[in-house]
């Protein structure tokens, strides 16, 4: 419904009704990805903010050829990345960070690469079918303790919800780049909510 | 068709492990993707290991920060000073 031309329309005539839904929808995804960034709350605060007033006094141009979300998300990752340089944040994705660990600790595999013994498995709630309240905090930090390039793909990506599209858009790599570092990302986060190597093993 | 040159060879529980975000992206080759699933059927391990790797991509869809009070006053403001809306 916001891509509808009459949305649009209606942000360009300055209509608050209209800037109010587009904040409720944007503005909590946009500091989410604005965080993994830029690690200050200021310099998050700030980034947010200049990406609202980009979008006030530019919505007049907005041509509509990328969608809106795409479109905010590509000047909020703009802002960021700048703000991070000017905090001598070097987030570079020239190249993939780290050498190419594997998924899971080989320690958890015999000479045969099969499992010693069933991967532990993560607590989950039963009704919402999502990790259990404890895990789940766990998560929030070890998300933020990625490094830079995982914890910036694995934002915009899962925490988020945009596509792979878009995120190589915004960050300028490949579409197997991203799909390697969502790869180690994810991988690290299931390390760290707990080994899937098998208690007291062989 | 020399079949037993192009049988694949089976998967196991390394390999498979690494193949994940290829298969949850839909960017497995169908050969591959056929070899995964093949594996996935047979091995209790692996069916969990990716169960739970749902959930935690699941879960992390869960934990974006809230909007901000403040913001939404300065994009307001902003709003009439900017453009005068109505």
């Amino acid at each position: 419904m916001r891509e509808d031309p009459t949305f649009v329309a209606r942000l360009r005539a300055g209509d608050q009704d209209a800037f109010e839904a587009l904040f409720a929808r944007f503005d909590g995804p946009l500091r989410g990805a604005a965080r993994s960034f830029v690690r200050t709350p200021t310099a998050v605060e700030e980034v947010v903010q200049e990406t609202w007033l980009a979008l006030v006094k530019g919505i007049e141009g907005f041509e509509g050829r990328s969608s809106l979300q795409t479109w905010l998300f590509k000047i909020l990752v703009n802002r960021a990345r700048t703000r991070a340089a000017r905090d001598s944040r070097l987030l570079t994705f020239s190249s993939l960070e780290g050498d190419a660990s594997p998924a899971v600790d080989p320690d958890a595999f015999g000479g045969d690469g099969r499992w010693k013994s069933a991967p532990a498995r993560l607590e989950f709630d039963p009704e919402s079918r999502l990790l259990g309240s404890e895990l789940r905090s766990q998560l929030v930090g070890a998300i933020d303790g990625l490094p830079d390039q995982q914890r910036i793909v694995v934002t915009l990506r899962d925490v988020i919800g945009l596509t792979s599209v878009e995120v190589c858009e915004m960050l300028e790599i490949t579409e197997a780049n991203q799909r390697v570092i969502l790869h180690r990302g994810r991988a690290r986060l299931r390390a760290e909510l707990g080994p899937a190597t098998v208690e007291g093993g062989p | 068709m020399r079949l037993w040159r192009r049988r694949a060879q089976p998967l196991v529980c390394q390999q498979f492990v690494e193949l994940v975000t290829d298969y949850l992206e839909d960017r497995l080759p169908a050969r591959e993707r056929a070899r995964f699933e093949a594996h996935l059927a047979e091995c209790d391990g692996c069916t969990g290991y990716l169960e739970d790797m749902r959930r935690m991509i699941a879960t992390m869809g869960t934990v974006v920060p809230p909007s901000d009070p403040h913001t939404r006053d300065a994009l307001m403001r902003a709003l009439r000073d900017l453009r005068g809306g109505r």
